[in-house]
Parts: structure tokens; C-alpha cells; sequence
């Protein structure tokens, strides 16, 4: 199982170590001037005023903040109680990212295992089986992901002429409706990374387990797992993140009945709300909330890691 | 080797749920093929089958609209695709052979920063940017976003590939006295091209698809394929969309064949 | 891969050769989605020699949010509703359109030629007016549909297929019909009385939507919907079963207007468009595509006879009055911000 993790030798090395300035400058430029820059920008606009009707005034505010943690009641002059508006909201959208991107995982991991497991040939066919449909834009995918799940859609007719249900089920609208929208949006970014590192996966190891009378199950568990568990990590983040902020699937899967922390957000600067230091702080927890559950994730890996070795 | 009990590598309903995988992957997109042939206004009756939507989309009211989108969308998607791969490429490169050193932690903190940042944050906090430094919003907005979120779907597939090269292959090369610069582009750059690829690929259809951070960024009048289908999308999907979603689906297909028999024919040199 | 790299560079030299093609003549437009025929806008192309380009919004909330994040400046014209009309012209996001600037100007129908969102049209020129109310499916519901109670306090049969429009001055003021309570009001037990009213009927919808307002109906995924006059005709003449009701209580009045932006980069082809759509044969074209009323003298000429005798225009004697939406002071609006994001919470 130790020999697992160390696989590879010295494919770290510093061959180019004194180039490395120059090879990181061009990323570091890009991503520090459009990502880090705006997301900085954010963080202070958090603390502003906001402009009735959208917009920013320069004065230091805690209100964005007070807004979100302290219910003042309907009329804004109650003494601070916990608001649970936005913790729920925030839960909701947790609970629906996580449900999707376990049944990403429950059928991505067998599907990238399949894949990675053909003859070398056909591998590449397989994997534009699965990127195909990603060719058609998501917005496309998600109408007509609904288009079918209608109550007088194909899948209910299907499923009614074939005498397993009586009368069409209710999809649309429902929360399950959302998470197989959110799997059906970010199903690649599970099976890619877990192809890759299954890809890569030294087989014998498992020979060397199965000769040692290790039954399948158990070799899965205990040596493929470990092995292909940054790949496994890498897909859930991939899928769980965006899962988290989207809103194109809950809006049109979900009903919009409902606010999730992408569309809470989303009103705040395009919407009817026009709060922006209330949507920049509304973004910055989020975004702290991503970065602990990342970090906790890192933190086990590392753990994982040190423990195998 | 030849002679265990069983086939380590197989395992009993891995093949049934990849199966289930493609249904769910492919009913939806088989139905709006379907649909696409459907002779009516609108798509949820039923009236015959007619090839009317696929005129409409090349000389119908919407074709100049969809077809400068369309034009958007590519030039974009190769531009953004092109540059955060090279970039990436050089990250990789300082990342994974550049040895230890102290700002590795943060350069890949800020490398995974645009996967660890939810989409819409950065869409708003791109907007808010923008806005105070003064950037008209336009092609170019759009463009400069799409580089910038671009980069860390290149990076990943580009370092794992690297990650799983040793390096003994430069040394060898280096050995007999090839430079530094030979060493990475004759010898580490053609075993990286897989991953150089399918990071390209990953960029592309990440660019291509994108419809929150442009719908926030985009300046008036400019539209890529996905918000120019937004709008025509969001109010019920359309017969005229569905034909061209057919049509976007039969390209890929096509575009992904040929590039799989190029890429066959290259091995075989 | 360099197969790769050349595609890459034609394509960019072909991309910066057609972005450097479009520069001139050209008009931005930034309208509601479905709302004016693409016919329309190639004549105004043909007449002028303009190049077109629109971009859509989805409410009036919208609009406001996309100008004041940077896009003014970059648009030419845009369609807001009246309340909007007067909150753009408050934050200083309006051109004034100079006297004589607008040939013409005289066409405006008298009873738009000085309303109280806009005095003395200033900015804007009429552009399509109607009402906002609900449509409710005949094979679900055959009883009594011209009151509120359908949307806030529905019969059994109509509870849980409702669909709401996705915009919150919209269901908020026909709340407040229904509660007969002003739009702005200040009275906590009314306000409160309202949340609490809002919080029940919430359990009979089945979802926001303004963009699917038609398709839900047309589909239908929902028996009732919110919906404007000229959306439910349409979702009528589409095949559905639908009536559009008139509540006693009153019902929501709008009009959309034309307005000259602050800092048009085509401020010479804007005023050319506002003055081609005061011509009765152009904005004729609108109502006839969008099934809603024109603001200018002489329109009926051009018109669609069909649009006179439209169940969806013709109020019955017995309908509530129409009311316009109204613009709140910041206190009061943020009352209201509260129990809408209760409403969605």
C-alpha cells in the first residue's frame, strides 16, 4: 500500500529551476490582475455603503455583514437575533451541491473505471463519448433536461406506455430535479480526473494484492482507492464548487421558488435587489466557506499521504 | 499472469452504470435531434416531420444574430484556449520541474484560484473590476475573463501529465549534451502533448461554454453563442434552437473524429 | 500542433477584421426579450443605413442594475417601464431630448404626452402600454376568476400549478391589491399583515418565472400564471385554453417608454429610431407582434382588426381599477426588499 503513493521517482525535479521566474510570470500576471485583483476588490466593496438602487458609496460599513447574520426584524429596528434567511439559503445550496456531486462520484467512478480499464486503443473513444454532450452548450443541455423530464415529457410518456407507473411523475420543480440538473452540468469534471489517475494506476499493484488473496472488493478499497484518491478529490471539488454557486439549474430545473447562493448573489447586481456591498459580502462567505472546506480537504490528503508514507 | 481466478481489472455493474451514464448523457440531446425536426411553431405539439428550423436558422429573423455569436463564441474559445494553454504549459514546466521553492504554495494557491472561486463570484467581482478601472465592456472584456478562467483547466491536465513523466528522459538528453531548451522542447514537450491537448480541449469547451462570467462581463451588442441562446432560450426552448444544438452536436462530431484520425495517424510516424 | 497555432492566428486576424468592419453607423439598443419584430428593426436598417445591434433584459430591475454596473454609456436606447422612467431619470441615467430634436413628437397620443413618471417627455416617447394580471387555464378551472383570490388564496383545484412572474414590484403591488393596502405603505400591521399574507400563498405556487410566463401556461406546467395582457393573448393564440382575468380588486396598468440614454454613443441614430417608432406604421408593426396598445395619433389605421376585439384589452364593466406601479422613498423600499427576500428565502 506504501509503495502505492510513491509511484514515479523523480518526476519532480528542478531541471528548469532557474527559468522558473520567467515561466511562472505570465500566470502570475494574468490571475493576479483578473482574479485576484477583482476578488480583492470585492472584499472592500463588502465593507462599503450601499447606494440606494445599486452602487457603492466610499464610507465603511459593517452593514453588508449585519444584514447577514442579525435578523432586526421586518422593520429594521429589533435588537440583533440570528438570522437564518441566509444560513438556510446557504445550507440549501450545500445540501444540493453535495447530493450532486455524490451521484456524480456514485456514477462517474464506475464510468471513468470502465473507461480507463478498455484497450488502449479505444480509450479516446470512450472518453469523447462522455466530453461529446459538452460540446452542446450547458444552457441548451439544462432546457432540454427539463424538456424531458416534463410531466407530459418523453421520460413520462416513455414510462407510462411501457405500464411501469400510471400516472406521470413529478420531476420538474423538485429538488431532485436540481441535483441531476447540477450532475448532468458537471459530470466530465468527476470522470476526467478519476480516468487520468486510474489511467496512470500501476495495475500490478493489484495483481500483487489479488495474489496475495486479496478478494476484488478489497483490492478496490484498500490499494486502487488510495491510489487514485487525488483524482477521486480533484472530480468531487471540480463538481461540488460550481455545484455550489450555479443557478442556471436551479432557476430553471428548481422553479426559482427558492433563493440559492448563486441567485441570492445574482439579485443583488442584476436582479431587483441593487445591494452590492450585501452581494460582495454575501460573495465573500461563500468564497471563505469554499476555501475551508478546500482546506480541510488538503489538510486530509496531506494526512493520508504522510500516513501511507 | 495469464492464470488468476479472476480478471483483476473488471468489475461486475461498472458496465451497466457506464451505460446508464451515456443514456443520461445522451436522451436529452437524442430528443432535442428529435425535436428539431418538428414541423411547429412550438415544440411541445407535435405536427410532422419537417426540415423548416434548419432553414430558419441560416435565413430566419435570428440567423445574423446567431451567426455573429457563433463567431464570437469560436474566436474566443481558440484565442482564450491558446493562451491559457501556453501559459499553463509554462507553469507547469516552473511547477513540476522548477524543484523547491518558496512561493510554489502560493503560485498553485493562485493557479487553482479560479476553480476554488464559485463561478458567479468571480463573474461579480470581474464586473465590480472592470467597472472601477474603467474597462469598457466588449469583445476584449470578455476575452481577457476567459484567459484568465482558462488557466487552471489547462494547468491540470498539463501537470498531471508532467507529474507522471520522469525526468530521467531530459536527463539522458542532457547527457548527450542537448540544452536545456532542446531538452524541453524536443523531448518534454512531445511526450507532454497529450496533456498539452486534452488541457487545450478542456479550456476550449470551458470557454466555449461559459454563460455566467460573460453574461456579466459581455458589452452591449456583443454576444457569444450561449447568452445569444440564453435569450432566445429562457423564455421556452424553440424549435430553431433545438436545430441548432442538432447542428452544434453533429459538428463536435465531426470535429472530434477527424482529430481523433489525425492524432492516429501522427503515432504512426 | 502548429497545424494548430495557424488556425489560431487566422482566426484572430479574422475576428479583429470584423470587429474593425462594424464601427460605423450603428444603433444599441438594449429592449425587452420578444418584443419588437426583427422586421421592424431591418426596415429602420434599410431607411437609415444603421446598423442594429440589441441586447435583451428580462424586468425593469434589471435594466436599472446592468446601467448602473458600468454599461451606460455603451447603449443608445432602452424601453423601461413608467415607474423606471422616473427612477433612471432620478439617478441621473437619462439624455434630455431638446425640443424640436424629435420631428415627430407631435404624433404622441395626448393622454401619454405629459405623464406624471415623465412630465412633459422629457426623455422618453410611448411605446407600448397594457396591463399585468393572470391568465388561468379553462380545463383546469371553470368558476369565478376575476379576483385575486386565484393567486393568493386559489381553489383547491389551481392550488400548486400557480406560477408567479419572477419580479418582485410585480407580485408585491398585486399583493397589495388584494390586500387593498397602498404599494408604499407605511402602517407595520399592514406590512406585517402582508408578509404573513405572502407566506401562506407562497405554499400554492409552483414557481418564479417571468421569462416562461407564456411557455408555462402554453406547456401546461401551470394552470395559473402571472402573466402581461399581450403574453396571455399569445399564450391564447398558441393553443391554450386560457383566460386572461380582470380582478375586481384592480390590476396592474404599465406602460413602456423609449428613452434617450445618458451618454449614447449613437445619440443622432437614437433620436432617428424614437422618431421612426412615433410613426403609426411602425409601432403599429409592435402591436401587432406584441398584441399590446400603441401611445401615438393615428395608430388604428395600421392595426390588426383582431386587436380590438382582444378579450386581453377589453376590460369587462365590473373589472378593478388600473394602477400604476409606484416608486417607494429608500426607507419604505427596504421594507418591502425584506419581505420579498422572505418571500424567496
Amino acid at each position: 500500500m506504501a509503495a502505492g503513493a510513491a509511484s514515479g521517482g523523480s518526476a519532480q525535479s528542478d531541471t528548469y529551476a532557474e527559468a522558473r521566474t520567467w515561466l511562472l510570470l505570465p500566470a502570475w500576471a494574468v490571475l493576479g490582475i483578473f482574479i485576484l485583483a477583482p476578488v480583492l476588490m470585492m472584499l472592500v466593496y463588502s465593507f462599503l455603503t450601499k447606494e440606494f438602487r445599486g452602487g457603492v458609496i466610499w464610507e465603511f460599513s459593517f452593514a453588508a455583514y449585519d444584514q447577514f447574520f442579525c435578523n432586526r426584524g421586518l422593520f429594521g429596528d429589533e435588537p440583533c437575533a440570528i438570522e437564518w434567511t441566509f444560513i438556510n439559503i446557504f445550507w440549501r445550496s450545500i445540501w444540493q451541491a453535495g447530493a450532486a456531486t455524490l451521484l456524480s462520484l456514485v456514477i462517474g467512478f464506475p464510468t471513468a473505471y470502465f473507461i480507463a480499464t478498455r484497450p488502449e486503443k479505444v480509450r479516446p473513444i470512450w472518453v469523447f463519448l462522455i466530453t461529446i454532450p459538452y460540446w452542446v452548450n450547458l444552457l441548451i443541455r439544462t432546457v432540454s433536461m427539463k424538456f424531458m423530464l416534463r410531466d407530459q415529457g418523453p421520460l413520462n410518456d416513455f414510462l407510462i406506455s411501457t405500464g411501469l407507473i400510471d400516472s406521470p411523475i413529478h420531476i420538474v420543480n423538485t429538488n431532485f430535479a436540481v441535483q441531476l440538473g447540477l450532475f448532468y452540468s458537471y459530470l466530465p469534471f468527476m470522470v476526467l480526473p478519476i480516468y487520468a489517475s486510474v489511467e496512470r494506476y500501476n495495475f500490478s499493484l493489484s495483481e500483487a494484492a489479488a495474489d496475495l488473496y486479496a478478494s476484488k472488493w478489497v483490492t478496490l478499497r484498500r490499494v486502487l482507492l488510495p491510489a487514485v484518491k487525488p483524482g477521486v478529490i480533484a472530480g468531487c471539488i471540480l463538481v461540488f464548487v460550481p455545484s455550489l454557486g450555479s443557478f442556471l439549474a436551479p432557476d430553471l430545473l428548481g422553479g426559482a421558488k427558492n433563493f440559492m447562493i448563486g441567485s441570492l448573489i445574482e439579485e443583488q447586481f442584476k436582479g431587483n435587489a441593487g445591494n452590492w456591498p450585501f452581494g460582495a459580502a454575501a460573495s465573500m462567505i461563500l468564497l471563505t466557506m469554499v476555501l475551508i472546506i478546500l482546506l480541510i480537504f488538503a489538510r486530509q490528503q496531506a494526512k493520508a499521504e504522510k500516513g501511507a508514507g | 499472469m495469464a492464470s488468476r481466478k479472476y480478471d483483476i481489472k473488471s468489475f461486475p455493474g461498472f458496465l451497466p452504470i457506464t451505460a446508464l451514464c451515456l443514456v443520461i448523457l445522451y436522451a436529452p440531446l437524442l430528443v432535442v435531434t428529435v425535436y428539431s425536426l418538428n414541423d411547429s411553431n412550438s415544440i411541445t405539439n407535435w405536427e410532422g416531420v419537417s426540415f423548416r428550423w434548419y432553414v430558419d436558422v441560416f435565413t430566419g429573423p435570428e440567423s445574423d444574430k446567431f451567426k455573429i455569436a457563433a463567431w464570437n463564441s469560436f474566436t474566443i474559445a481558440i484565442v482564450a484556449a491558446t493562451v491559457s494553454t501556453t501559459i499553463a504549459t509554462l507553469a507547469a514546466t516552473a511547477m513540476i520541474r522548477g524543484g523547491r521553492f518558496r512561493l510554489r504554495t502560493v503560485s498553485f494557491g493562485l493557479i487553482s484560484l479560479p476553480l476554488m472561486v464559485p463561478e458567479i463570484v468571480t463573474a461579480v467581482a470581474t464586473l465590480i473590476f472592470f467597472n472601477s478601472i474603467g474597462f469598457t465592456r466588449g469583445y476584449l472584456t470578455i476575452l481577457v475573463a476567459h484567459i484568465a478562467f482558462c488557466i487552471p483547466f489547462a494547468y491540470m491536465p498539463i501537470s498531471a501529465r508532467m507529474q507522471g513523466i520522469e525526468d530521467s528522459y531530459e536527463q539522458a538528453a542532457m547527457d548527450l549534451y542537448a540544452s536545456k531548451r532542446q531538452a524541453f522542447t524536443k523531448i518534454l514537450l512531445p511526450l507532454m502533448l497529450p496533456g498539452i491537448i486534452s488541457g487545450f480541449i478542456l479550456a476550449f469547451i470551458i470557454s466555449l461554454d461559459d454563460f455566467i462570467i460573460t453574461n456579466f462581463v459581455k458589452g452591449a451588442g456583443v454576444e457569444t453563442l450561449p447568452t445569444a441562446i440564453f435569450g432566445s432560450v429562457k423564455q421556452g426552448i424553440k424549435p430553431n434552437i433545438m436545430a441548432i444544438s442538432t447542428m452544434l452536436l453533429a459538428v463536435s462530431i465531426v470535429m472530434v473524429t477527424i482529430s481523433y484520425f489525425v492524432s492516429k495517424s501522427d503515432n504512426t510516424k | 500542433m502548429k497545424t494548430l497555432l495557424k488556425t489560431t492566428a487566422t482566426a484572430m486576424a479574422l475576428a479583429l477584421a470584423a470587429n474593425a468592419a462594424s464601427a460605423e453607423g450603428k444603433l444599441v439598443i438594449y429592449h425587452w426579450f420578444e418584443y419588437i419584430p426583427q422586421e421592424l428593426l431591418d426596415k429602420f436598417s434599410e431607411e437609415h443605413g444603421v446598423e442594429v445591434v440589441m441586447d435583451t433584459y428580462d424586468s425593469n430591475e434589471a435594466l436599472l442594475a446592468s446601467l448602473k454596473a458600468g454599461a451606460i454609456g455603451t447603449y443608445d436606447v432602452a424601453v423601461p417601464g413608467d415607474y423606471m422612467v422616473s427612477i433612471m431619470a432620478q439617478q441621473g441615467l437619462l439624455d434630455t431630448v431638446a425640443d424640436g430634436e424629435l420631428a415627430n413628437k407631435g404624433n404622441i397620443a395626448p393622454e401619454w404626452a405629459d405623464p406624471s413618471f415623465d412630465p412633459g417627455r422629457q426623455h422618453s416617447i410611448p411605446y407600448q402600454w397594457g396591463s399585468t394580471s393572470f391568465s388561468v387555464n379553462r380545463d383546469v378551472y371553470d368558476g369565478d376568476i376575476n379576483t385575486t383570490d386565484i393567486l393568493f388564496n386559489p381553489p383547491s383545484e389551481l392550488s400548486g400549478k400557480i406560477n408567479m412572474l419572477d419580479s418582485q414590484g410585480e407580485v408585491l403591488a398585486m399583493a397589495s391589491l388584494h390586500m387593498g393596502i397602498p404599494q408604499c405603505s407605511t402602517d407595520r400591521e399592514q406590512l406585517k399583515a402582508l408578509n404573513a399574507m405572502l407566506q401562506d400563498a407562497k405554499g400554492h405556487w409552483v414557481s418564479f418565472n417571468s421569462d416562461t410566463a407564456k411557455e408555462v401556461l402554453v406547456s401546461g406546467d401551470a394552470a395559473v400564471g402571472q402573466i402581461y395582457d399581450g403574453f396571455g393573448a399569445k399564450a391564447r393564440e398558441e393553443g391554450a385554453n386560457v383566460e386572461y382575468a380582470f380582478p375586481t380588486q384592480g390590476y396592474i396598468v404599465w406602460m413602456d417608454n423609449v428613452v434617450l440614454l445618458k451618454n449614447a454613443p449613437n445619440r443622432d441614430n437614437a433620436l432617428k429610431f424614437m422618431d421612426f417608432l412615433l410613426e403609426p406604421e411602425n409601432i403599429a408593426a409592435v402591436s401587432n407582434y406584441a398584441r399590446y396598445g400603441a401611445g401615438v395619433n393615428g395608430v388604428a389605421d395600421h392595426l390588426d382588426p383582431a386587436l380590438a376585439s382582444l378579450p386581453e384589452a377589453n376590460p369587462p364593466a365590473d373589472a378593478g381599477a388600473g394602477v400604476f406601479i409606484e416608486v417607494c422613498d429608500q426607507e419604505t423600499q427596504s421594507v418591502y426588499d425584506t419581505i420579498w427576500t422572505n418571500l424567496k428565502k
